[in-house]
Formats: structure tokens, sequence, C-alpha cells
């Protein structure tokens, strides 16, 4: 009989420890099927980050290095000059991301630093039990924040994929989702993009993937996505902020006379 | 061999270079400026990898990252950065990463003076950050020390798969010395059990990695590690001795500080005082026992340093209270001067003259 679905090779035979309805697993999966698609495994080295993919290095099957919390790009930005024959990604939260590591991420991506970042957010420190994150939302209660996030004393929620489009060495910034099935088809479409730009030579790539934490959010996996559709996609707006790809592309065409997209 | 007059930031650049370093991250910072600057201007010409990163924190990050696919790496700095560094070097440590860190020491605390130092004795064989660990730390005391040191570290970093300190101080980083370059052929460990640098689909997957969530686990871990410390403490400690075979007082002193201890040895030497010099060059493992055998005749010993009082902890410690321990040092970037131990000697021989 044909096989129609497996587990992908890129990810490992393991039991992943997310809580029930985390979507921390789709973007697992996600990841590992562009690997495997794309035939890189053997020369592909993953970072994982502090926050609750700590143990991704136990989930993906290609070689893992752990960082201190903030630090993957730096660390990736150092296994990729060491050996810039090996796809190299980072996998990070928005505490990680956004808060302790944003000067790492800023300047690998103002380097243009060829790596591809998967940037799972979710407006909270999972890990640590559902403090206030640098993207929860405004009014958001955390158990930091428990009057709600009041930006004039705790400050405005940052937008990352935004933040990043203006840097130069910037090649990739989108944001998706993983709620429906439309928009976990684009993020491994936008995946596949981020390491075929790695590939190409084109710099810094990175999806950010607004994703859910039932957990700490204190809602039900179903509710959780309901949150997500109405309270953060409209607060963090889906798309592609930039694509070095399309704009050379829509450069060419005005050289050539043509209208651009 | 043709000797050259070399700085000694510049000269440990280059015997970095030909130790086979393939990769450099780092920050700029006085005293240390040298040493980057040059590798900036000769690592793309030879092969290797200059990056100026925006923080030592993402310098020593880079590091773990490219020491962790088996590349010999190395970072510099000087002491408030190496303080940025140690949040790394706790997990360099811990991911059994080898690599080479530099320490052109400076004055401190906070921002201090960039005048030479040797503040972060301490900082450097118990301090270098969070947890159970250990680094091989080497103190030079000439430009040409230097450079042999440079490929011990390497090597010695690779064979126990450990982070390697080297600690210079401004006074060796600025001085200018002949030095030659022997033809280099630092030794390489094979690295193919556990560097992640892809496993081409014929193996597991290695991971670099610190973290053992079950507490039994992380001690098994650590003990290990203890026992390769226990092998480097029997085999790596070393150390030079001056004139103690016979010495009555034995000056203990590591790095550029023992070059003015020498001198003021030799000037108590020709007033018929019997004093010599006992030099630590590895400050981790401490050689401990070197030094009970520089002491077997000694009435008397005096710990020199460019601090307030750091390595004679490590004396006292070796020396078990058998001989009495007195500290000369001076502080902030201040370099004592000969004869101000000998002054020190003077007394410890029975008076000041
Ligand atoms: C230096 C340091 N500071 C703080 C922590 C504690 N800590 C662990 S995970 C985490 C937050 C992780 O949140 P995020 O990056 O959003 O990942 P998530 O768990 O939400 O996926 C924090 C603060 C740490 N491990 N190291
Ligand atoms: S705490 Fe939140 S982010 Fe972490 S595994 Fe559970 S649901 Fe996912
Ligand atoms: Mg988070």
């Amino acid at each position: 009989m044909a096989v129609k679905f497996q587990r992908p090779h890129a990810l490992c035979d393991v039991r992943l420890h997310y809580c029930a309805g985390c979507t921390h697993g789709i973007i697992h999966r996600l990841v590992a099927e562009v690997i495997d698609e794309m035939g890189i495994e053997g020369d592909t080295v993953g970072v994982c980050p502090v926050g609750c993919s700590v143990f991704a290095y136990n989930y993906f099957n290609c070689d893992m290095i752990e960082a201190p919390h903030g630090r993957a790009p730096a660390v990736a930005t150092g296994v990729k000059r060491a050996r810039p024959d090996l796809n190299v990604f980072t996998y990070q939260g928005d505490g990680d991301l956004a808060a302790i590591g944003t000067a790492e991420t800023v300047h690998a991506a103002t380097r243009g630093e060829n790596i591809v970042v998967i940037f799972v957010n979710n407006g909270t420190y999972g890990m640590t039990g559902g403090q206030m994150a640098p993207t929860t939302l405004p009014g958001q209660v955390t158990t930091t924040s428990p009057y709600g996030r009041d930006p004039r004393t705790a400050g405005y929620p940052i937008h990352v994929c935004e933040m990043l489009s203006t840097l130069d060495g910037t090649a990739l910034a989108v944001r998706t989702a993983v709620d429906t099935v439309p928009h976990i088809r684009e993020t491994k479409k936008m995946i596949r993009k981020a390491f075929e730009n790695q590939q190409k030579g084109n710099g810094f790539s990175i999806v950010e993937v607004l994703s859910t934490c039932p957990s700490n959010w204190g809602l039900t996996p179903k509710e959780s996505i309901k949150r997500l559709q109405e309270e953060c996609i409209p607060y963090y707006p889906l798309g592609i902020y930039k694509d070095v790809e399309i704009a050379q592309a829509n450069a060419d065409k005005l050289a050539m006379g043509g209208a651009a997209k | 061999m043709e000797k050259v007059l070399m700085k000694g930031n510049e000269a440990l650049a280059e015997a970095a270079i030909r130790a086979g370093c393939k990769c450099f991250f780092g920050y700029p910072i006085t005293p240390q400026t040298e040493l980057s600057e040059y590798l900036s201007k000769q690592m793309p010409k030879r092969g290797g990898v200059f990056l100026q990163a925006e923080s030592e924190v993402a310098a020593i990050n880079m590091v773990l990252g490219a020491g962790g696919t088996g590349t010999r790496v190395m970072t510099s700095s000087s002491s408030p950065g190496i303080s940025l560094k140690s949040e790394g070097i706790s997990y360099i440590a811990g991911s059994d990463v080898p690599c080479l860190i530099v320490n052109v020491e400076r004055g401190g605390p906070g921002l201090g003076s960039i005048q030479p130092s040797q503040q972060d004795y301490w900082q450097a064989t118990k301090g270098l950050g969070h947890g159970d660990f250990r680094l091989i730390i080497l103190a030079p005391n000439s430009v040409q020390e230097v450079v042999n040191l440079v490929v011990r570290a390497f090597e010695l970093g690779e064979k126990y798969r450990m982070p390697v300190m080297l600690l210079s101080d401004g006074l060796l980083g600025q001085m200018m010395e002949p030095v030659e370059f022997p033809e280099i052929k630092a030794e390489t460990a094979d690295n193919s059990s556990w560097a992640a640098c892809g496993t081409k689909m014929q193996r597991e997957h290695h991971i670099v990695n610190s973290l053992y969530i079950e507490a039994k686990d992380l001690e098994e871990q650590v003990k290990a590690r203890y026992e390769r410390y226990a092998v480097v403490e029997a085999n790596e400690s070393d150390a030079e001795c001056y004139l103690c075979d016979d010495a009555e007082i034995v000056i203990t002193a590591f790095g550029a500080c023992s070059r003015i201890a020498k001198s003021a040895v030799n000037k108590a030497r020709a007033e018929g005082i019997k004093a010599g010099l006992f030099r630590p060059i590895t400050l981790w493992p401490f050689p401990k026992q070197q030094l009970l055998d520089a002491t077997k005749n000694a009435k008397a010993v005096l710990s020199v340093e460019m601090n307030m009082g750091q390595m004679v902890d490590d004396v006292k410690l070796a020396l078990d209270c058998k001989i009495p321990v007195s500290f000369f040092g001076r502080t902030g970037g201040v370099i004592p001067s000969p004869n101000e131990v000998l002054e020190e000697l003077r007394k410890l021989n029975g008076g000041a003259q």
C-alpha cells in the first residue's frame, strides 16, 4: 500500500513535550517537511533557543546546537561563518528573539547573515509560566501584567517583521499564522522560501509565525485559535513585509519599461 | 630562524593564524585593540574569518557556534568585555566546546582604567561564569611565550574538549620584543564524535548542548567533566623556577609582573639576599607540587601581583600554612617597580636597610 502520510524524516521519532493544542508542534513539522523536501537534512545545523522549544534539539534529526537565551542568531552566525556550506536555522520564541536577544536579532539581520530564523510568536513567556513578553498585546493579562499590559508603564509590543524589514540586510521578513489549513500551507511555503534564500545567498530570512499558548493564555486549544484570529492577527497583520526577490523583480520590470506589481 | 620585532598583541594574532585558527569574533576594547586589527587585516587574506560582532555577548556566542562545528576559533577582549562573555563561556564549558579566549587585562572594577593589571586572576581561575567548570588558564610573561602558548592553548583545548584562556595584560600586549615563529604544526584532535557539522545522513545527529533537565544526568555530566579536569591537573600544570633551589625567600608572580619580580630577585641576590622566583605558567591548573618543590628551603614566600592580592590565596592553599606567605601589589593599572619589590624582600630578610 502506498504511504500517504508519515512523520518527516527530519523529525525524530520521539514524543514532543508540548502542551495539548500548542502550535509549536505544527511549526516543527513544517520545518521538518521543508528540510525533507529540499533533501538538506544531512547538511543542516539547527540552533535552539531557551523557551518552550529548548528541546527542539531532541526533535530535529539534523545536528543541533543549544544557544543561551536570546543568542541563537549569534550562534547561528558562528556556524554559518565557519561552515558556509551548511544550512543554518534558528528556532526562537518572542521572549528569546525580541527581548533578551534583540541585539543579536537586529545585528544578524543588518549584517545580512545568511541564515533562516523561525520566530514563534505566542505573545508570552511560555516556558517560565506566562509572564509578559515583548509581544504581549496591550491590555493582555499575564502573570506579570496582572492588570493587563499598560503601555504607559510596560511599553508597547514590538512588531518584529516591520522593524527588521527596514534593514538592508534582511532578505525576507514575513508574518504568517498556523490557525487554518491555508495559513499552515502558506507558512510552509515561506519557510521553504527562507531556506531557498539561504541557498541562493540572499541574506537574512525571518518567518514570524503567530502561535498559541493555550496553557498560559488560560484557554482551550479551540478558544486559543479563536483568540489568535480575533485578537492577535488584527494586531500583527499577516503578510510579506520584505522580500528582496519581489523587490528585484519589480525593479527589473521597471527597468524594462513594464509595470511593477 | 629570523627574529622579528613585534607587539605582544600582534604576535599573538600572528601565532593564532599560524596555529590554524580559522575564525575570530570580537568587539573592540583597549588594550587588546592591535590583536583584532591585525586579524581583520590578515584573516581574509589567509583563508580565515574575521567578524566584528555587535557586542562581546554576541562574539562569544559566535565562538560557541563556530567551535560547535569543530572549527578552530578564538575571541579576544579585555576585562570589562570578559565579564560580558562570561555567560557564553559558561555555556561553552557546559557544552564541551574547545576554543581560545584571550583576556588582555586592564584595571577594574567597572570601567576601571586602560592600564595593565592582573585584577582578573580570580575571575579567570575561579569565576568565569555560573556553574561548576574550569578553563585552562595560561599566563605568558614575554612576547615569545605568548606565541608559544597560543599554539599550546589550541592543542590543550581540543585535547580535553574545553575552553582555554590566555591571560595577557596591557603590558605584554603593548610591549615590543623580538620574537620568532617556529615552524608551527598544532596538533588537531578528532572531533567527529561530537561536532555539529552536518550528519551527511550517515550517523545519528550530534547535539551540542549544556542542558540536562534531570538533576542526576547533570551531576553525571559534571562529574565526567571533573574527571577530565583531574587529568589536566595531573598532566598539564606548568611553572618556571628561577634561583629557587637555595632560596630562603621565594617570590610568586605571574605574567608581566614576574619580569619585575625577577629584576628584584637579581638585585636582592647582589645584596646577598637568597631570593628566588616561582612563576606559574598555568594558573589553572595551579602548579601546586612545583611550588612545594620550589619552596623546600624557603622561610618566607612573597606573592607579588598587579592587584590587591588574588593569586596569593592559591599560594597559601598550595603551601597549606607551612611557610608564612605575604603579599605585595599595586593595583588600578599601576605597575610595581623592582625597587619596591626589593624593599619588600629586604623587610622579609630581616628589616629594611
Ligand atoms: C539568561 C536567562 N534569563 C532568563 C531565563 C528564563 N527563561 C527561560 S525561557 C524564558 C522565556 C521564553 O519565552 P519565549 O522566548 O517567548 O518562548 P516560549 O516559551 O513562549 O516558546 C525565560 C525568561 C533563562 N533561561 N536565561
Ligand atoms: S506553555 Fe505554551 S508555548 Fe509552551 S508548550 Fe505549553 S502551550 Fe506551548
Ligand atoms: Mg513566547
